[in-house]
């Protein structure tokens, strides 16, 4: 590996404030960079719910308030119907993009990622900066929707054409509501690439002696294999985006058929397909569940395998079922186009790999709770989280047997099933990872430990709390109510208003609970106890090093790896725990 | 902690089963001769995707219960058969339930799909557009006008863009907001958007299609129960989207007849 690290761009200490701590090289910054831009999205992205939940239960309510975000959108605070749906789609790309990718991935991804193979920085520390402020600048584009007179658009996440692509004759918020998130969304693709070509070049060339491909931690695979996924999707959603905006402000037709009347106008375009569209966004928006979940996987078992104190049951089989996952990722878009009107052969032929999907995910399930069996579990909030992961990405697995099926998707599809499905197992189920890896690498990131009292408050209310909120979504479904309505008008919803009651009052109280969470962030990185070098006794690289790291990791030694990257409870060991970089001698298996 | 975990896990899981197994609040009744295929294989998917949960969560619960606050010098154990027995009870678990469901389930969605409409279907054409269902009927010439994008002219009721004056076809077409139809005979209907994408959902009807711009489809269907019915937008189009909606009214044969000709006769 020698000959491979001198290919490094090798970066000096930082100099000023600039370097340190805004246009850093460091990868350790920048992890923590994408990290609070995932906190502000993600508070952000919650308090729309909160407004959507509210306005969905009590739609004529003013929300005090609510006037000053737009005159428009509500005015005395009571939300417009098209407001409601601006609020959507800012919660879900804000969620989707700035939360489930850029934290359980680029954030945790970007900090411990080289120290895990043990290397100084990125492979392209520049690269990684521009990946960063990429991803901001299209944080600053979407927000600025909110500043257009008539809103942000009101397409969803999703911006399906023609709705998305004809312009302000759709509705409010297509003209340059729209253009704002088009452009956003483009940005966001182009730091996405590079983020993950600089995560393999730096996986592939910079580990340390001995560091082989089969010893780098579960977490590290992840973040390997999801890169390889990003690199492959967000290549197609970039161009997707590109003819978006060339449909909106050049007058092309790449998504626009001839002959529609929208508005009482006739639109000048011809020659498009809306299903185009569906196919360029699902190629990408299918593996991104997976860009969401995988690095989650990978962090809950890092962080169980350290909890158990003894390893998974097969390190190559939980690689292979990611691998796998991986794989198949990019066979099974087609599934959120069941009813498209793509031919219904076609339906079949995507509905096998899906249903496939469930057997690498159901082994690593499997893998997760045979190795539960004869551990000695220590409890600590990480811990909880992800156990609590492992609960939710069943819940929310389990409800992807129904709508892998066409037939019955037939019934289902665009109901709160939906809802409740890709919430548990994309959202919540990646949430709990990035909790479990903030309460396990807090420590190693800014040098004091979290309040574990305040951490299980946390866990409690949020566990109970998540489940009050999404499981309610799948009976909904059941009973056929339909997604993404800004409110229910008719007698048929009557009897489900209790349950809709029920799941915003959750919501109120399982967000509010999130402010624990802030507040011993924030409390505990000034006021934490010191956090010692390796406090959960464990065996990975970033626990060799101190707490918080030093700016070239270690130290300007170079690592050396003598051991796989879970070597607890070795028989005849001299202690619980063996590190990676320990020369001690294995003893030999009678 | 564990224990308590552990009784969450299960609280969690029975709780969660309980509206399903009460049905609680189940599909509405099934009203067409294709939909009682897929009520029974959401039935089965239920009993398969309800154990899985209920083991996992009960197992993960179980798990750590028992192995949570051993003494450090308790024995790590492994689980019996290893990796390679959980990968085989995957491969032959999973494997047999995705292809019972799988092939089976293939069948319901042949019996809208793959099956060509009957000789003597009835053909009625619908368009959607923000925020309306229209429907047509070809009237007694049996043939549909062709429709001019650029005379659609909502504020004169000429909303598929018709031309009867040059067009023959076109003059009999019998226009309504209303989705009517005779009870079990078999409707072919036609789907065409007018903007952006709609969705045809009726629930109890068992269909769900959707509007494409460009690209006119067809579903086909035979309702079995007299009614109204709701039809419903589900697929994101706007504003009005929570408010697009219209009826489906199932009736006798002669109701029909009676209908469609007050209706022609507006």
């Amino acid at each position: 590996m020698s000959d491979a690290a001198a290919a490094v761009q090798h970066h000096g200490p930082p100099q000023g404030f600039l370097r340190k701590y805004v246009f850093s090289l460091d990868h350790k910054v920048i992890g923590k960079q994408y990290y609070g831009l995932a906190l502000v999205a993600v508070f952000t992205g919650m308090f729309l719910s909160w407004l959507m939940r509210f306005h969905l239960v009590w739609p004529n309510a003013a929300i005090p308030g609510l006037q000053w975000l737009s005159r428009v959108g509500a005015p005395g605070g009571v939300m417009t119907p098209e407001y409601y749906l601006s609020l959507l789609t800012m919660h879900g790309t804000l969620m989707v993009f700035f939360v489930l990718t850029n934290a359980p991935f680029a954030a945790f991804g970007n900090y411990f990622l080289p120290i895990q193979i043990g290397a100084e920085d990125m492979a392209f520390p520049r690269f990684n900066m521009m990946s960063f402020w990429t991803t901001f600048a299209a944080f600053l584009a979407l927000m600025t929707a909110f500043f257009i007179p008539d809103g942000p658009p009101i397409s969803g996440w999703t911006a399906y054409a023609p709705l998305s692509a004809v312009g302000p004759d759709a509705g409010p918020g297509l003209g340059w509501g729209q253009n704002c998130w088009a452009i956003s969304i483009a940005l966001f693709c182009v730091a996405s690439l590079l983020g993950s070509l600089n995560f393999i070049a730096t996986t592939l060339d910079l580990r340390a002696k001995g560091m082989t491909l089969m010893r780098m931690p579960i977490c590290t695979w992840a973040w390997f294999i999801t890169s390889c996924i990003a690199l492959l999707a967000f290549a197609v959603l970039l161009p997707a985006c590109l003819l978006l905006i060339l449909d909106r402000i050049a007058g092309t037709s790449f998504f626009i058929p001839a002959g529609l009347v929208v508005s009482d106008r006739l639109q000048p375009h011809a020659g498009g397909s809306p299903l185009l569209w569906q196919h360029l966004f699902w190629f990408f928006g299918h593996p991104e569940v997976y860009i969401a979940i995988l690095p989650a996987m990978g962090i809950v078992s890092h962080i169980l395998i350290n909890s158990m104190r003894k390893p998974l049951l097969s390190h190559k089989v939980v690689i292979g079922s990611m691998l796998s996952i991986g794989f198949l990722s990019y066979m099974v878009w087609g599934h959120h186009m069941f009813l498209s009107g793509m031919n219904p052969f076609s339906a079949l032929v995507f509905s096998f790999p899906t249903l496939i999907i469930t057997i690498p995910a159901t082994v690593l399930t499997l893998i997760w709770l045979g190795s539960l069996y004869g551990s000695n579990l220590q409890i600590t909030t990480a811990s909880l989280f992800s156990l609590g992961f492992i609960s939710m990405f069943v819940s929310g697995g389990v409800s992807g047997f129904f709508l892998a099926q066409p037939s019955i998707d037939i019934y289902l599809h665009a109901t709160y099933f939906v809802v409740g499905h890709f919430h548990l197992v994309m959202g919540v189920a990646a949430i709990f990872g990035i909790f479990a890896g903030t309460y396990f690498w807090f420590p190693k990131m800014t040098g004091r430990m979290m309040n574990e009292t305040l951490g299980k408050i946390h866990f409690w209310f949020t566990f109970v709390g998540a489940y009050c909120i999404f499981m309610p979504f799948h009976y909904l479904g059941l009973a056929g109510n339909v997604r993404r309505y800004s409110s229910f008008v008719d007698d048929f919803m009557a009897p489900l208003m209790p349950v809709h009651k029920f799941i915003t009052i959750a919501a109120l109280f399982t967000g509010a609970v999130q402010l624990v969470f802030l507040f011993n962030l924030i409390y505990s990185r000034f006021k934490g106890a010191p956090a010692p070098d390796n406090p959960w006794n464990a065996t990975s690289l970033e626990w060799t090093i101190p707490s918080p790291p030093p700016w070239d990791n270690f130290g300007g030694k170079h690592p050396v790896v003598y051991h796989d990257p879970y070597q607890y409870g070795v028989e005849g060991a001299s202690a619980d725990f063996i590190m990676q970089t320990s020369p001690e001698k294995l003893p030999e298996k009678s | 902690m564990g224990k308590i975990f552990a009784v969450t896990l299960a609280l969690i899981a029975i709780l969660s089963a309980v509206p399903i197994v009460m049905n609680y609040w189940g599909p509405p009744e099934d009203i067409s001769t294709h939909g009682h295929a897929i009520d029974e294989q959401m039935k089965d998917t239920m009993y398969e995707a309800g154990f899985s949960f209920l083991a996992a969560q009960f197992i993960l619960g179980l798990f750590i219960w028992q192995y949570t606050g051993r003494k450090t010098g308790d024995k790590l154990k492994t689980f019996p058969g290893g990796a390679k027995g959980l990968v085989i009870a995957a491969l032959v678990l999973v494997g047999t339930e995705i292809l019972a469901l799988g092939v089976i389930g293939q069948k319901a969605w042949a019996s809208v799909y793959f099956a060509a409409p009957d000789k003597d279907a009835m053909t009625i054409q619908s368009q959607a557009g923000q925020f309306a269902f229209y429907f047509r009927y070809a009237g007694p010439d049996g043939k549909f006008g062709g429709m001019h994008p650029d005379k659609i002219d909502e504020g004169n009721q000429n909303f598929f863009g018709l031309d009867p004056e040059n067009d023959v076809d076109a003059r009999d077409d019998v226009i309504s907001g209303e989705l009517g139809v005779p009870v079990n005979r078999q409707v072919n209907l036609l789907l065409h958007s007018k903007d952006v994408g709609h969705s045809f959902y009726v629930r109890e009807l068992r269909i769900q299609q959707d509007y494409v711009p460009g690209l006119d489809l067809a579903v086909h269907f035979t309702a079995t129960k007299p009614g109204r019915y709701e039809i419903v937008c589900t697929q994101l189009c706007g504003l009005g989207h929570y408010n697009m909606k219209a009826y489906l009214n199932v009736m006798s044969q002669e109701d029909f007849d009676k209908w469609l000709k007050e209706k022609s006769g507006q």
